[in-house]
Order: C-alpha cells, then sequence, then structure tokens
C-alpha cells in the first residue's frame, strides 16, 4: 500500500536523476563508439561546467537583481558550455591524439592523468568548499498522477530530452553526423572516402563535453551546490548507464541513463523496506555497481548494444 | 620519442653485470644500505621521513601485488586497494578492541592473504569474459562497493564502526615485543618505524622472490600468453580460466598482506584512506615504473611516494599558504603521469619482453604511416 503511494514520486525522480546520467552517458559513448577509449576524463568534464556555470551565475546575481534568474542561469550555462567545449578539444588534441596508436592501456593511464589534472586545476581555482547555487529559479511545483514535480525536475528533464533529440537528429540526419557514424565504424575507410577523422573526433569530443557541462549546471541545480569532487562519481555512473545500454549506441547511452536513474531512485527508496532496515538509503551509490555488474555478466553488450556485438 | 638517457644508463648496467666482481660489490652496498636505510635516513632528514620508508615499503608490497595482475596477466584491475582494505579490515577487527579479540599477527596476516584472495576470485570470477577496458570499470565499482559497505556496516550492527574507523589496532608482537614501542638498541633509541622498517623489508624480500619466481614459472609464463592472446593461450591447452583467477587472488592476498601490515603499522584504520585516487596511485607506481618488471614496479613506488613528499616540502615556501599544496602535488602528479604516457609508454623501466612488444610496435608502425590513422590498438 505504501509502496504503491510512493510509486510515482520515486518514478519522477528517477527521470530526472537519469535525464542527467543519460546526458552525461552520451558523450561516452559517442568517444568509445569512434576511438574506443573511455574517456575518464569525462566526469571531470562535468565539474568543470557546473564549476565555471557557478561561478558565472554568483558574480552576476552579485551585482544586479534587476534580470531575471532563468537568464542569469542561461549565460551561466552558455559559458560553462563554451569553456567545456574548448577543454574538450583540447586534451583531445594534447592527450589522446598523440596516444592513437599507442597500447590501449596508456591512453586509459593518460585519461586518468587528464582527470587528476582537472580535479587539482579546479581544487586551485575554487578551493574544495562547495559553491551554492543562488535560488533564483522560480519554485512552482505541479502536481502529477500522484507525484510533485518542480518546475527546476521538469525544466531538467524537458532539456535533456530536447537535447536528445537534437542529438539524434544530428547524427542520423545530417553530413557531419553521417561522417560520425562512418569513422564509428571503420576510420580507414572513412578516410578513403573523403572523411577527415581528425575532425570527426574533435567534433565528437567537443559535443560530448558540451552534453557533459549542461548536465554538470542541472546537477548543480538540483543539488543546489557543487563541489569539486563531484564529478568522479556522476562519471562513474554515466559510464555505468553507457554500458547498461550499450557501449558505443547513442540511443542506448539514452535509455541506460534513464533505467539506471529509474533503478537507482527505487532502490534508495525501498531498499530500507526490502532489507528490514538494515541497509539503507545512504547505500543508493552501490546499485549503479551492482547493475554494471549484472549487465556485464548476463548481458555483456547491453541493453540495445548490436555494435559490440558487431566488434567482437 | 624515448629518453635517451635512462637507456643508456639501463645499456651501461647490463654492461655492468657482465662484471661479477663488480655485481658484488652493488649487491654488497645494496645490502648495507638496506641495512641501516632508517638510522642513514632518520639522522640525514628526521624521522618523519623513517615512516616515510615504511610506507615506500608497504606500496612496493602493493606494487608488486597488482603487478601480478597488471603486468603479468594484463588485466586492468582499478579497484585493487579494496583488497588493501579487506586485509587492513580483517585485521583491525580481530586485533583490537572493537569486538575485544586480540589474535596474534602471525594468524592474522597469512589469514588475512586467505580472505583478501578470496574476494579476489569473488571479483575476478564474475568478470572473467570481460575485455580490458569493461573490467577495468567493473574492478572500479568493486573497491567502490567494498568502501560504501565499509563506510556504512555501523548501523543498525555495528561492524565496521562507519567512517569513524577502527582504533587502537594492536602492534605487532615479537614474543614479548611491541614493534612500535621505543626500544634502545646498542644506544640507539628507535621508535617503531625503525622496527616495522626492518619486519616490512623482510616482507618485501619475500614478495619480490615470490614475483620473481612467478614470473619464470609455468604459471608466470602462461599468464603472459594470456596477456598477449587469450584464443591462442587457451589453444596451447592452458585453463585461462583458473589461471586468471589465480592472477586475481595471487595479486589479492599481497594487497591483504599489505593491508595487515598497514592496519597494525598504523593503529587506525578508517575507509578514508582506501578510496579510487589510492587504486590509481598503486596502478600508476606499476605503470610509470615499468609493467610486468618488478625491478621497474619497485622504481615506481618509490617514486611516487617520495616525490610528492619531497614536493610537498618544496611547493609550501614557493607559493605560500594562499595555494592549496596538495592541489598543486595533484596537478603535477597528473602532468607527470600524461608525460610519461605519451613520451615513454612502456614505462621507465620497461620489461624486455615488453620493450621489445613496443619496438616491434613502432616497426610495423612506421610501414603503416601511409594508412591514415588506426584507432584501434
Amino acid at each position: 500500500m505504501e509502496i504503491s503511494a510512493e510509486l510515482p514520486q520515486h518514478l519522477v525522480n528517477g527521470l530526472v536523476l537519469g535525464s542527467i546520467y543519460a546526458l552525461v552517458a552520451l558523450g561516452y559513448t559517442m568517444v568509445y563508439g569512434i576511438l574506443e577509449l573511455i574517456n575518464f576524463a569525462h566526469g571531470e568534464i562535468t565539474m568543470m561546467g557546473a564549476m565555471v556555470a557557478l561561478a558565472v551565475i554568483t558574480a552576476l546575481v552579485g551585482e544586479g537583481s534587476t534580470v531575471p534568474g532563468f537568464v542569469i542561469v542561461l549565460v551561466g550555462l552558455g559559458v560553462a558550455v563554451v569553456i567545456c567545449m574548448a577543454l574538450g578539444f583540447v586534451i583531445e588534441r594534447v592527450a589522446y591524439r598523440p596516444l592513437r596508436r599507442a597500447p590501449r592501456l596508456a591512453a586509459l593511464i593518460t585519461a586518468i592523468g587528464i582527470s587528476i589534472i582537472f580535479q587539482a586545476a579546479a581544487l586551485l581555482i575554487w578551493s574544495s568548499k562547495p559553491i551554492k547555487f543562488p535560488k533564483i529559479l522560480p519554485e512552482a511545483q505541479f502536481e502529477l498522477a500522484g507525484a510533485t514535480i518542480s518546475a527546476l525536475q521538469l525544466a531538467i528533464v524537458l532539456l535533456s530530452f530536447l537535447l536528445m533529440a537534437a542529438l539524434w537528429v544530428l547524427v542520423q540526419r545530417t553530413r557531419i553526423g553521417r561522417a560520425m557514424r562512418a569513422t564509428a565504424q571503420s576510420p580507414e575507410l572513412a578516410g578513403l572516402m573523403g572523411i577527415n577523422p581528425n575532425y570527426v573526433i574533435s567534433i565528437t569530443f567537443v559535443l560530448g563535453a558540451a552534453l557533459a557541462a549542461v548536465a554538470g549546471v542541472m546537477v548543480a541545480a538540483y543539488d543546489t551546490q557543487a563541489d569539486t569532487y563531484m564529478g568522479s562519481l556522476l562519471g562513474l555512473k554515466a559510464f555505468t548507464a553507457a554500458v547498461l545500454g550499450g557501449i558505443g549506441n547513442i540511443a542506448g547511452a539514452m535509455v541506460g541513463g534513464i533505467v539506471l536513474g529509474v533503478v537507482e531512485s527505487l532502490g534508495a527508496g525501498y531498499i530500507g523496506g526490502l532489507t528490514g532496515g538494515f541497509l539503507g538509503s545512504h547505500y543508493k551509490d552501490v546499485f549503479a555497481f551492482f547493475v554494471l555488474i549484472l549487465v556485464l555478466v548476463f548481458r555483456p553488450t547491453g541493453l540495445l548494444g548490436e555494435r559490440v556485438a558487431e566488434r567482437a | 620519442m624515448t629518453m635517451p638517457a635512462i637507456d643508456r644508463l639501463l645499456q651501461h648496467w647490463q654492461r655492468w653485470q657482465q662484471n661479477r666482481r663488480a655485481i658484488w660489490i652493488v649487491y654488497a652496498a645494496l645490502v648495507f644500505v638496506l641495512a641501516t636505510a632508517p638510522f642513514l635516513v632518520g639522522m640525514s632528514a628526521g624521522s618523519a621521513w623513517v615512516r616515510i620508508l615504511d610506507f615506500i615499503l608497504l606500496y612496493v608490497i602493493l606494487a608488486l601485488g597488482l603487478n601480478i595482475v597488471v603486468g603479468y596477466a594484463g588485466l586492468l584491475d582499478l579497484g585493487y586497494i579494496a583488497f588493501y582494505a579487506v586485509g587492513a579490515y580483517f585485521f583491525g577487527l580481530l586485533a583490537s578492541p572493537h569486538f575485544d579479540i586480540h589474535l596474534p599477527f602471525w594468524v592474522l596476516l597469512p589469514l588475512g592473504a586467505v580472505v583478501a584472495a578470496m574476494f579476489g576470485m569473488l571479483l575476478g570470477a564474475p568478470t572473467l569474459k570481460l575485455r580490458g577496458d569493461y573490467l577495468a570499470i567493473v574492478t572500479l565499482g568493486f573497491g567502490e562497493i567494498i568502501r560504501i559497505f565499509l563506510t556504512n556496516l555501523n548501523a543498525p550492527v555495528n561492524i565496521t564502526n562507519g567512517p569513524q574507523g577502527l582504533n587502537m589496532i594492536d602492534p605487532i608482537r615479537f614474543g614479548g615485543v611491541s614493534l612500535s614501542q621505543t626500544q634502545s638498541v646498542f644506544g640507539f633509541s628507535t621508535s617503531g618505524a625503525y622496527l616495522y622498517y626492518y619486519l616490512f623489508l623482510a616482507l618485501v624480500l619475500v614478495v619480490m622472490f615470490v614475483a620473481i619466481r612467478l614470473q619464470n614459472s609455468r604459471i608466470g609464463r602462461a599468464w603472459v600468453a594470456i596477456r598477449e592472446d587469450e584464443v591462442a593461450a587457451e589453444a596451447m591447452g592452458i585453463n585461462t580460466r583458473n589461471i586468471k583467477l589465480l592472477a586475481f587472488a595471487m595479486g589479492a592476498s599481497f594487497g591483504g598482506i599489505g593491508g595487515g601490515l598497514y592496519a597494525s603499522f598504523q593503529g587506525f584504520i578508517s575507509p578514508e584512506s582506501f578510496t579510487l585516487s589510492e587504486s590509481i596511485t598503486v596502478l600508476c607506481m606499476v605503470v610509470l615504473g615499468g609493467m610486468g618488471n618488478v625491478a621497474g614496479v619497485i622504481l615506481g613506488a618509490v617514486l611516487l611516494v617520495v616525490v610528492p613528499e619531497v614536493l610537498r616540502d618544496a611547493v609550501r615556501p614557493l607559493l605560500g599558504d594562499s595555494v592549496d599544496p596538495n592541489a598543486v602535488r595533484m596537478l603535477l602528479f597528473g602532468v607527470a603521469l600524461v608525460a610519461i604516457m605519451i613520451f615513454r609508454p612502456a614505462g621507465l623501466l620497461p620489461s624486455v619482453r615488453r620493450q621489445r612488444e613496443f619496438a616491434s610496435d613502432n616497426e610495423v608502425l612506421a610501414q603503416e604511416q601511409a594508412s591514415l590513422y588506426d584507432a584501434r590498438r
């Protein structure tokens, strides 16, 4: 009885969380699809996005309050997206490109090194104290089938779906999207067809970073704060989402993100009751990893993962 | 793209090794330095550095353990610190006032190694079929799961004492002598760090011996075969499943011993000591030093313990208190990691076999320059 009453609310929360995971997961999956590289620094790019946006937003809020809140947030978001795109471009150029022919492990270690650099840089710039997200967004709430959904939650879900739809159109319907798909299938053949793989890879990194920046700002707004440590766990969960959906598969990342968000939300909501209070909701971070291990054991190609099967 | 100075040094070293007398002198000097190191260091740099010396040895044990998994068998493990945590908590729970159980170390250390090995198999069993980077992520998740459980298993039944960790863990005792007490030997008064140094050194030698013997054993060759080509290895009659599980178990058992030593040495453990960044530090030791090469891995461990400590002392006066020295340290660490991977991807002291592989790869690649680019390696 109690379970069914809480269910819609858990589903709504899961959907919000899941759409954020999905945005970050897209960055992992696009890069992996083309380079077969786990871009470990992707989570830190999300963190950078959140921190940059918060820095801009707090600066603007301090000056004058005549501007409506969402405009300020949009400006912060814009700056964060641009800076993260630049970061994505630079790390591919400086750190990953020289290692394309190197053994896999070398590239992975480099990616870890980059994420350490980002975290340290953020620590130097912003120190380890969390930055609060100012209360400038409208705080309306709606009732929906027994669940309460705030304006912010609604905005997060709508914006994520909009961005995912835009990405889908970009990949499926445009010239550069076709080039990306071709490069993912075979970089050599794509090169012979007149596609510049380096250009495509740069675009992929930049797009992924832009989505990560948006996701970072969403997390900051949703948690009402951000700190320099937020990136690693978020990145890890998003990667789990990408694997869950089938890594390298763009639709898979979207589905995987949302499924993971819902699983985590339901798990955190019900684990206390199921285990008689032995395990509580502070175990919520464990679910992502259990899901990951279960998926890899029973369906390593992920939910929609025909791409990996094709490779194996 | 290599560092010619190091290679030249290595060549010199190899020529030196031909000379029997020279080699004996070198080994004698090494034994002397190792035997007196804590006193030399303690007198010249202060007793804080004796503790650092102990940590070097501890990390050598860990790095050699991880080297079995990553270097020999080629299985990328990003959650290695979980086994260290298992060993440390096993020791801490059974030799502290927490449950008021005080078992002696010579029971706990071997048992801790066995328990850690069991956890290694627990991790290994479901992940055996996975490819490199999937395995990396699963092991990473496993490490996080262990840490989350250690942090939260304090309610409703208090098992791990949660984020506060375990206190007053028994020091290691030989007969009636506790290693953590100050002793006076031949007029020297030695704090705990000195005595632990010799215990750790003895265990490092044992672990080194095991690692080197394993490398040239049937099992070691099987690991290398699996690393190079799993299908071919299986076709040659290697039971890849068991051999991979064995790699996980062996590596984990080293971690378990290291954890037990750490718990007794520190007297205090908490989940904070077993984070992902610790796993990554140990992995970096293995990779920077040279995967699969015992000497390289030891060099990596020494460098990655000493350099940050030196930097800590060097950075503070340079930048003043306004800058977080820890962040600067991390920044330099990250830059070094990336730079070494770009300029010397096989590590500082690569194993001979790996070096050959990289060299032949480069030759092949030189021929492939015509092809536009190859993303898959």
